[in-house]
This record gives C-alpha cells, structure tokens and sequence, in this order.
C-alpha cells in the first residue's frame, strides 16, 4: 500500500498530505498512531517527540495496543475522522464520550471531568455546553458533530493532531466554518497537525508545509508555497490543472490526467433538428413538496413537523443549455430532480416538456405518454457502486432500456450497445465484466452511458462527480460537456460544489430552503451575486490559491442559510408579504420581498 | 414512558381476545370432541355406552351448548383463574400442570442461563479472532451443535451413558420423588438430573447464539467509532465491551420476546425422548386426545407470555437504545 514514505510534522505548524482515495493517506494516519488493522504490517520508523518533555518514541516499537502506546494515543496525539455520523457511537452521550478521554489518560474526579468536557464544548462552539453534554450524536448535526469530535480529540491537549479529511463530509460553509476553528485552536494550542485530504483548496488555507502522495509512493513535499506556485512533479501539475476554478476563460477545458476520447458519431443518426422547437424545453412552475414526519418517537408529546423540501420553485431549461442547480444538503435539489423523473409525486406545480413533439405534462403523464417522456429524460446519479447492480454484466446494464422499451432485435441491441461504448472510451473487450472490476470513473461513464440508451433530450446528473477522485472529476465532466456538444444535450446539473457547476453551466440557480433564492447566467451569479446566500456560499468556497485565502471574519457563524442573517429584503416579515423574485435584467432573478426594487438589492 | 407502556398494556388486550378466539377455533376444528373419541375407543374395546350417562356427560361439561356460548364460558372463566377440566386426567387444568409447569421453568431459566454464559464469551473471542483457528474450530463446533436435532443428542447420550456408567438419564428425578412434597432429598435429586437436558436442550441454543453474536460484533468491529475509541487510548477490552458489544446487545434483547414462551413450551421432543416431567410431552398428548381445555389453555398461556416478552423486549430496546427512546426529539 505505502512505499518508503518519508514526512515530518513540525510543532505548533500544519503538514497537509495530499491525495486520492486509495492512495495510502490513511494508512499512514493510522500507523502514526498504532490503530492500522491487524492485517497491516508496518516497518520503518515513526518518531514522536513529545515538546512537554522532549522526548523521543519509535511508535513501531511499542507493542501493539500496549500500556506505552495507549497512554499516547488520545492523550499526547489525538484523531479526527472523516464521518462525523459514524465516529461517534450513537449509544453514549457526546459527554460521555469526550469524558472518557479524561478518565483514561487524568486522575481527574467525576465533577472536574465534566467541567473540564464542558469547557472544551464551549471552547469549540457549542453555546450551551452542559446541554449538549447530555445530548446524543444523532441529535447534532454533521457540523455540530464533528465539533464534538474535534472536543473530543483535543481536550487532553495532544502535542499532534491527525485530521483525516476533517471537513469532505460536510457542506461547504459547515466546512469554512471547521476549519477556522481547527485554525484557531492550532493556534491557541501551539499543536502540530496532519492534515489529510484531497481538496488543494483546503490546502491552501491550511497547510505550512504540503506532502503530495500518489499510489503510496511520496510525489512532492515542500513548504506550501513552493508546492503551489512552483509545482514539479507532473502529477502534482496534473492534479492542479484538474481542479475547476472560478478564474476559468469561458471554454477553457479542464486538464484530465487520463483523457477519454469521446466518439459518439456511431452512436445514433444525427437528428434531424426540428425546425420550429421552442426554445424551452422543460418548464417548472410553483412546484411543491412537504414531508411531514412524526415528531414523537416513542415517548413524549405527539405533533408532526411539515418540512417543506420544494417550495415554490419555478424555472425554465432552455434547449441545448446546462443548468446547475447549486444548494447545501437539504436545500432540496434532489427532490426537484426526483419529481422531474416522476419518482417522486409533488403536492403542487406544474412541469411541461416540449421537444417539439408537442407540449407533455410531465406531472400527469400516464401508460405509453409516461413511457414516452422516459425515453426523453433520463438520469446519472451520484453513487457509480450502488447505482449499477453488481449482478448484471455491463452489456445486460446497457441494453436494458433498449429491451424495456422493446428496441429492436438482440443484434440491433448489441450493437447500440457497442456504440455507447465507444461514445464514453471504454474498450469493447469490457462488455461482459461486471461493474465491481472497474475504477469509480469507468462505472460513472458506465453509469453516463446508460443514461444515454435511449438518446433522451434532456439528462438531470444528480451530483455525478461528487463521489469521484479530483483526477476522474475533470475526466467525467470533460466527457458530459463533449457529449453534450456533439449529441446536443440539454443538462440539469445539480451539485453542491460551485466550481463544478461553474465549469458545467451557462446557467446557475441557487437553492436554499426549498427555494430558489437566486438564479443568473453563470458569469453574473459569479461575478455580481445579490442574494446573501449566494454571497455567503462563494465566500465559503477554498481556492487552490495562496492568494485569495478564506475570508473567516466575513463567514456567518450560524452557516449561510440562517435567514435572520440575510438583511430584510430577502427574508419575509411574517406579516403575510410574501417573497417573490424580482427581475435585475439579463435573466437575473432573487428571490426578495415584493415592495423591494432592484436598486435597492444591488445596493445590500 | 409510563404513557407508552400503558397503551402498550392496553393494545395487549385486544391482541389476547383475538388470539383466544383463534385458539378456540383451532380446538374446535378437527370432528369430534373429547368424548366422541372416548367413546370411540370404548366401543372398540367392546363396551357398552349407556346413552343416558353419555348425555348427562354432555350437558355436564358443557357440549350441548352452542360453540359461541361455549368460547365466552372459558374465557370468562380463565379470567378468574378457572382454566377449565382436563378431561384426560379427571382433574382441573391448573391442578394438571401445577408442578410440571416449575419443573419446566426450572429446566429453561437453567438453559438460558447456560446458553448465555457460553455464548457470550466464545462469541465475543470468535470475532475478535476473525479466521483464527481457534475461530474455525469454535465455529465448526457450533455448526454441529445447530446441525444435531436435540433430540437425537438426547438418544445418542442416553446410551452412551448407559453403556459406560449403566445409568438411566431419563427423568428429572429419582421416581420415588415423583408427588411426593419438596424436601433436601428431592431438590438434590433434581438437580443431579438437571444437568443433562440443559446441556441437550442448551447446545442449538448457544451454537446460534454464538453465530449471531460473532456476525453482530463483526459488523459492529468494522465501525468507525471503534476506531475513535482506540485512539482515545481505551484499552482494547473494555473498547470492545463498551462500544461495539453494547451495540450487538440490540438483537439478544429482541431475541427475548421469543424467549418466554419456549421457557413453558421448552423442547417437546427432547423433553419426551428423556421423559422429563415438564409441560412439553403433555402439551402434545394433550393435543393428541382432544383435551380441549387443557391444550386451549396452555396455547393461551404461550400467547400471553409472546405478548408479554415482546413488550418487555420492546421496552428493554428504548431503555438501552437512545436512538428508538429519543427519536424526534428536537434538534439543534
């Protein structure tokens, strides 16, 4: 797995270790610390010299899980996972679980532990922290959880802190918000850090010093800047060029470390453009969604909360166009593309589809007119594992829409099969293997293909890169735009990372609650956003850029979508004067009180 | 939490009535009555039947009556503690099964028991020794131990012990304690004979028990906060113990809803084979011989006690589990 690695971490300063999955990152963070799994064999030397007393351990030498060994772990270095849902045992209560440190490594009475825990909870954001001491993980959310684990890592004070992907699982703003408190606390505790992670964004705003891995071998080390303005090592070069960012020319490409070719000339006679289409091609309209959940469990008062996860949403695809809808978890971005596929059934709205066959009502479509409309819109989704099933060949996942819709005969099939091969680069040989022997990238053009079958007008990817290496991310949405170019696809682009949808879209809406907050032309959202939440969620983004660091001062501590942060124009006073979008000109729209004009907005 | 407890209390008695009604049905269904096969076999022996005794049979206990009417006498009458005749052995039921029924409890608390502080144990070294050897020769033990049918274990022991110690293993006493009142002598008795079918009976018991906990804690070992708890310096014991195993535990305490009623059902076959004076073997003749009363009343007693166990178990999963006794609960 790992290969003569070399790395140092200094006190008191952050070493990133940079690389994609699979490339030995958390093999090292667990050897460091003496929890690899007993398959693992390590040889060579870890030294930890700990500044309280200036000495010096080799961490291989100690036995394993032995008193010498466990008196450090937790205690003088300490570990921050990458899931906060799951680090935490859903059991114990997070003051119980942070206490416990203390009740291993200090001879600290019961009372001193709790105030001690309860301390570190206020220290790391919590607002009350003898509240939260008593409370579960399952009732924090992701952010607030993995403040209770960084609590939990740092109240013996390591001299070492070991962050494996701190903030991946989270939302962008949750995650400038973690990672200026993991800033913070370095500082105030004068700790050493390893940082590991992917994302050269959050590098740069961390790191002093940059360890660059690949397939376990070390690529690149050096101090930050180095790394960042004189890379060396192509694949570090490589890796840089594949991250979308927003000073991007229009139509510059991203640079794959593995291009695919893309040939879809076989794929399917080129249509014939039909002279008069409308130049929109699908149209929502006041579309609504609530779920209502129970809000008693077992015990305790009844009542049932109504969660609106679509409220009103209302926009236009144009033909030919890509539209990225951008949003935090739970803004309700998946619930509108679900209701698109009608695998969801909507409280209210309307959505037409019309590719110049005449006007569908994709809401009320039934039998062969729902069969129909499914051939014309299809769907990649985020997970490339789960979405392909592990017991049909590739040749069975792709001829299955053709054989659904009863396309043609076995010969027919197969080679539309291998057309759709061809389009997306995969070599022919590969039509009989099953998805578990390709990398996540093949399966998510596997995944793209599939999508394709039928040649549908208009493709919704929900999130199709987010669970991909930043290598493979360039691959596949080079792919998507070719595609696009040459079957002249219409996009609905949903994701959560505004650098992908900016590199994808000519047009952006911004979700937030249910609703669309604001929605431009891709340079105007950019360039000029006038919503606070839009604002809000482009000051959270890392750059993989030394010089256009995170602003921390301007980030909201509440998160961006706390409404009684965004100024009275955009939130409704409760009065019964409702939000609607204004009009800025050039397709700009902002969801904002009604009485308000455009100047005013611009002015905020 | 009393409030939940309370209507599950409540949902309990419907529950019971419908169950009872089913019990009835299922007594009544096959042609026939206990007398019409007492009868039967009377006149295939060559007997008289005077009609006239015969009718007066009928109205004694209760025949002539419509099978509604019939339903609503035995359960108002269970109601009260009157669980109606056994025909069969000319006694009331609960006089019948008296002292079988704490011979029987005896023999199942003692197995759970056993089965427990087996399982436990070499559940928890099984998967914290995953494809070790002494892994594979647990489990390959255990997989005899669920492949043998207990009650060819019961054959198979009984003649080994025959053979080499010349003793009968049948029995859950010496036969000159059988009625007689309790004393030093007989508890002796009793458990000297105990321990045979708690290990026949046992051995399935923990061989799945064990399985079920090696798959459970191994799921829960793969978990990332087992992970967070080695770092904090946990010793590996009482990591294991805290976190994952409290985890595993979710399934044994579902397990007790189907615990209860086996405790009274206990192992028929086995129970026959070494002729154990618990419930099993009369339970099964009492099936056999139409002795409605009696076999109604011991399916009415397995149902409640169902019922009951999964309540408790129920009740015992919100206390251990946050999740179940919180959810909803407001977030922040």
């Amino acid at each position: 797995m790992v290969k003569g690695v070399n790395l140092r971490v200094l006190p008191g300063k952050v070493t990133a270790l940079v690389g994609e999955s699979g490339s030995g990152k958390s093999v090292i963070s667990q050897s460091v610390m003496g929890i690899l799994p007993s398959t693992g064999r390590v040889s060579g030397k870890i030294l930890f010299t700990d500044p309280l007393d200036g000495k010096t351990t080799d961490i291989l030498q100690l036995p394993q899980d032995g008193e010498a060994i466990r008196s450090l772990r937790g205690s003088r270095m300490a570990k921050i996972f990458q899931e906060p849902m799951t680090s935490l045992s859903p059991l114990h209560t997070v003051g119980n679980q942070i206490s416990e440190v203390l009740d291993i490594h200090t001879e600290a009475t019961k009372d001193e532990r709790r105030a001690q825990t309860e301390e570190m909870l206020g220290l790391v954001g919590f607002s009350r922290p003898s509240r939260t001491y008593d409370m579960y993980p399952f009732e924090l959310s992701g952010g607030m959880r993995q403040r209770a684990m960084i609590a939990m890592a740092l109240i013996c004070r390591p001299a070492l802190l070991i962050a494996d992907e701190p903030t991946t699982a989270l939302d962008v703003t949750i995650q400038a918000q973690i990672l200026e408190l993991l800033r913070e606390l370095q500082h105030k505790l004068n700790m050493a850090m390893l940082l590991i992670t992917h994302d050269l964004g959050v590098v740069a705003n961390m790191a002093d010093e940059v360890v660059v891995i690949y397939h376990g071998e070390i690529m690149e080390a050096g101090p930050v800047d180095a790394i960042f303005r004189t890379p060396q090592h192509p694949y570090l070069k490589g890796l840089m060029a594949a991250v979308p960012h927003f000073d991007m020319k229009p139509g510059e490409r991203l640079k794959a470390l593995r291009e695919v070719p893309v040939n879809s000339d076989t794929l399917w006679a080129k249509k014939k453009q039909i002279e008069n289409a409308p130049d929109i091609l699908l149209s929502v309209r006041d579309l609504t969604k609530t779920y209502t959940t129970r809000k008693s469990g077992l015990f305790g008062g009844k009542g049932s909360t109504t969660v609106r996860a679509v409220d009103g949403v209302s926009f236009d695809i144009r033909r030919g166009e890509c539209l990225g809808l951008v949003g935090e978890s739970g803004s309700g971005k998946t619930t509108v593309s679900k209701i698109l596929m009608r695998a969801v059934t909507p409280d209210g709205g309307s959505v037409s589809f019309d590719d110049g066959h005449g006007r569908i009502d994709v809401l009320a479509a039934e039998g062969d007119a729902l069969m129909e409309l499914r051939t014309k819109i299809q769907m990649v989704f985020q997970d490339p594992v789960s979405s392909l099933s592990p017991r049909m060949t590739v040749q069975n996942i792709l001829s299955e829409p053709l054989e659904i819709h009863g396309r043609g005969d076995g010969a027919y099939r197969l080679e539309k099969v291998r057309a759709l091969m061809q389009a997306i680069g995969l070599d022919q040989r590969y039509l009989n293997r099953y998805p578990h022997s390709f990398s996540g990238g093949q399966r998510q053009r596997i995944g793209i293909a599939r999508s394709l079958a039928l040649g549908p007008q208009l493709l919704i990817c929900d999130e199709p890169v987010s669970a991909l290496d930043v290598s493979v991310q360039a691959q596949i949405l080079n792919l998507l735009k070719d595609l696009q170019k040459q079957l002249g696809l219409t996009y609905l682009f949903i994701s959560h990372n505004l650098a992908v949808v900016d590199y994808m879209a000519d047009r952006i809406a911004v979700m937030c609650g249910g609703r669309i907050v604001e929605i431009a032309p891709r340079e105007i959202i950019l360039r000029n956003p006038v919503h606070p939440y839009t604002r809000g969620l482009l000051a959270a983004v890392p750059f993989p850029d030394l010089d256009r660091p995170l602003d921390f001062e301007t980030l909201q501590a509440s998160g961006a979508s706390d409404q009684r942060a965004w100024g009275a124009q955009f939130s409704s006073d409760g009065s019964g004067e409702g939000l609607a979008p204004a009009d800025l000109g050039e397709g700009h729209l902002v969801l904002a009180r009604r009485s308000v004009d455009a100047r005013e907005l611009r002015s905020w | 939490m009393l409030r939940y407890i309370l209507w599950r209390i409540a949902a309990m008695i419907p529950t019971l009535l419908i169950i009872s009604a089913l019990v009835f049905i299922i007594i009544e269904l096959p042609p026939g009555n206990f007398l019409d096969s007492q009868i039967a076999e009377m006149q295939a022996q060559g007997e008289t039947v005077n009609l006239q005794d015969l009718e007066e049979l009928r109205h004694q206990y209760g025949f002539d009556q419509p099978p509604v009417l019939r339903y609503f006498n035995w359960l108002g009458g269970m109601l009260h503690g009157d669980f109606g005749y056994s025909f069969e052995y000319q006694l009331p039921v609960s006089e019948v099964v008296g002292d079988r029924l704490w011979l029987t409890v005896l023999v199942s608390f003692v197995t759970i028991l056993f089965t427990w502080l087996l399982a436990f144990p070499i559940g928890m070294y099984s998967a914290t020794h995953q494809y070790s050897w002494s892994d594979y020769g647990l489990t390959f033990l255990g997989l005899l131990g669920i492949a043998i049918p207990n009650f060819m274990l019961a054959l198979i022991l009984m003649y080994f012990a025959n053979i080499w110690f010349g003793t009968s293993i049948g029995h859950l006493m010496d036969q000159k304690f059988l009625g007689e009142p309790m004393s030093w002598e007989k508890a002796r008795s009793i458990l000297s004979h105990l321990w045979i079918p708690v290990i026949i009976v046992g051995t399935a018991g923990t061989a799945g028990m064990i399985r079920r906990l090696r798959a459970n804690l191994l799921d829960e070992l793969q978990k990332q906060y087992v992970m967070t708890a080695r770092a904090k310096g946990l010793h590996p014991f009482k990591t294991l113990v805290k976190y994952p195993l409290r985890m595993a535990l979710n399934f044994f305490v579902s397990d007790i809803g189907s615990i209860l009623p086996s405790i009274i059902s206990g192992a028929e076959i086995t129970a026959i084979v070494l002729s154990l004076e618990t419930t099993g073997p009369m339970l099964i003749k009492a099936l056999q011989s139409q002795d409605m009363y009696l076999a109604g009343s011991f399916l009415m007693f397995l149902a409640f006690l169902t019922v009951i166990g999964v309540l408790i178990s129920d009740i015992a999963l919100a206390f251990l589990d946050p999740r179940i006794r919180l959810a909803g609960r407001s977030t922040k």
